[in-house]
């Protein structure tokens, strides 16, 4: 087994609407049912933490410190998990499920460096 | 893990909605909308990896709370905030222990009922009242609510956007121990009645039932008899009729999708429960002097709760209690259901007069019942050839699938 990082990108200019509590249940229900899949087929190490939208970004050893995450950058990563799988391609695999997709985020999978 | 009921977020967004806007007052009512907005999505973020916590209505009041003392912080010097709490609001050294004091169980207690109060203002159209009620206390989106009406989403947005603006002039949530609360009460009772009814016997295009809108009018029916003012006997009928008149749901919708008659339900798919809960209700409206229609409508569900079959049925008090509901609300489409219980009771003759000599008749000219009643009654006087044609009238106004599907067997029924 092998470990991964699943990074959850989601759009930075969401154009969304808000959801109806209605929506955040079903988006609820979903995530829940693929983590409870995935940890029962062994495949969670850690399922993680969301993040913050806003940070800071530290630019150099001066401390010149920016609102962050990335003002370029298309995406913001909204949360990670730790998997453990075979190998890259059943991760990939496995990210498949991920309800993500259905508001606009992707998944980036990032195999963990073994000493 | 637990996980929460199918209707936990929009039950909690109601009643977060309802203590936000106590606090920061009704004018604030947006203001309030976007914190319990925050708050929802952010638990939705956080329970999706960590878990939903055990007391996930505790914490999302906690969540509330948080936000609402920051926005409060943020915004002291430029917005004004509920009245009662005054400057207590403007200094930092008062302002977390009167947050944490607003956010106690008793001081929650009565806010959501406030609120549904606030929506039924008398200056607002019922069907506002019913719209703001969805949106404001259900959690229903404009979209989900508009969906339900069978309105699109702008003409719904504009009637929301109306019935928040007359609130946002009252300053404060309605107050539950003034003089205005009687009268109050009773046109509540009545959007919630409406709330029911569109959910029963709605014309939506694809479910024929909207079992969704049902459970909420009975939840906040729910809230006003455990809600010692407002647990009135009229609030006890209005409660019952509900109850057991969901009792039958199971058995009005087959698996299909299709409409069942009264007369062709299986009778063993109603609800017991619901049913022994309607009567208790029932039981308990008959406390005042008082008769309203509610009571009428409940004690006619009542009887047919109580029979094993449509033969069983005591025909003779439905057509009585009809009579009743006629001398306090009168309306074709009870004169109609009257019509059709006489033709139970006496024979499709005597319920074929009673059709005809409904005042007003031309207001049922577009309602598919009252031609499919007609169907009914020549049908059962074996004129085969008339029957069909009245149920071919009524197979041309039918609303949706279902009653289409419904009237055509009708019109077999005809052939045979």
């Amino acid at each position: 087994m092998s470990e991964f990082l699943y990074l959850y990108r989601n759009p930075a200019n969401s154009q969304f609407a808000p959801d109806s509590p209605h929506q955040l249940q079903e988006r609820l229900a979903k995530w829940t049912a693929w983590f409870k899949d995935l940890e029962a087929k062994q495949h969670i190490k850690s399922p993680g933490h969301p993040l913050e939208s806003k940070g800071a970004v530290v630019k150099d050893k001066r401390g010149t410190v920016t609102d962050g995450p990335y003002a370029e950058s298309k995406d913001i990563i909204g949360g990670y998990s730790l998997i453990e799988a075979k190998d890259l391609a059943q991760a990939a695999e496995l990210a498949r499920g991920c309800p993500i997709f259905e508001h606009g985020g992707v998944v980036e999978v990032r195999p963990i460096r073994q000493m | 893990m637990v996980v929460p009921d199918e209707h936990f977020f929009r039950r909690e967004a109601g009643r977060l909605l309802a203590t936000l806007t106590r606090i920061l007052g009704v004018h604030n009512l947006a203001l309030a909308e976007d914190v319990v907005q925050d708050t929802l999505a952010s638990a939705v973020e956080v329970w999706t990896f960590r878990g939903v916590p055990e007391h996930a209505s505790a914490w999302l009041m906690t969540a509330a709370k948080n936000r609402a003392i920051s926005v409060l912080r943020r915004e002291r010097t430029v917005r004004k905030f509920a009245p009662e709490l005054g400057r207590l609001l403007d200094s930092e050294w008062t302002l977390k222990p009167v947050l944490d004091e607003q956010f106690l169980p008793r001081a929650l207690k009565d806010d959501e009922l406030r609120m549904m109060f606030s929506c039924c203002h008398p200056k607002l159209q019922q069907d506002v009242q019913v719209a703001l009620i969805l949106y404001l206390l259900c959690g229903f989106s404009v979209g989900e609510v508009a969906s339900a009406f069978l309105v699109t989403h702008e003409a719904m947005e504009k009637r929301i956007s109306r019935g928040k603006k007359l609130l946002a002039k009252s300053k404060k949530l309605f107050e539950l121990s003034t003089d205005d609360f009687a009268p109050r009460l009773s046109v509540v009772h009545r959007a919630l009645y409406l709330l029911f009814s569109e959910g029963y016997h709605g014309a939506h295009p694809e479910q024929v039932v909207r079992v969704d809108l049902c459970h909420e009018a009975m939840r906040l029916a729910r809230l006003l008899v455990d809600h010692a003012p407002a647990a009135t006997p009229a609030t006890h009928a209005l409660a019952a009729l509900m109850y057991l008149d969901a009792a039958r749901l199971p058995g009005r919708v087959d698996e299909a999708g299709d409409l069942t008659a009264l007369f062709d339900q299986d009778r063993s798919r109603w609800d017991a429960n619901l049913i022994a809960e309607g009567l208790q209700l029932l039981e308990a409206s008959a406390a005042g002097q008082e008769i309203t229609e509610y009571h009428v409508e409940a004690a006619i569900a009542a009887v047919h709760a109580a029979a094993g079959s449509p033969e069983q049925t005591r025909w003779g008090d439905i057509v009585s209690l009809y009579d009743s509901l006629m001398r306090i609300r009168p309306s074709p489409v009870v004169a109609l259901n009257r019509a059709i219980a006489i033709a139970q009771h006496l024979g499709p003759a005597p319920g074929l007069e009673a059709l005809q000599s409904i005042p007003e008749a031309d207001r049922l000219s577009a309602y598919p019942f009252y031609s499919a009643a007609l169907g009914e009654f020549e049908l059962r006087r074996h004129r085969r050839d008339v029957a069909r044609e009245h149920f071919r009238t009524a197979h041309g106004l039918a609303r949706n699938e279902a009653e289409r599907r419904f009237l055509e067997r009708r019109i077999a029924a005809c052939e045979a």
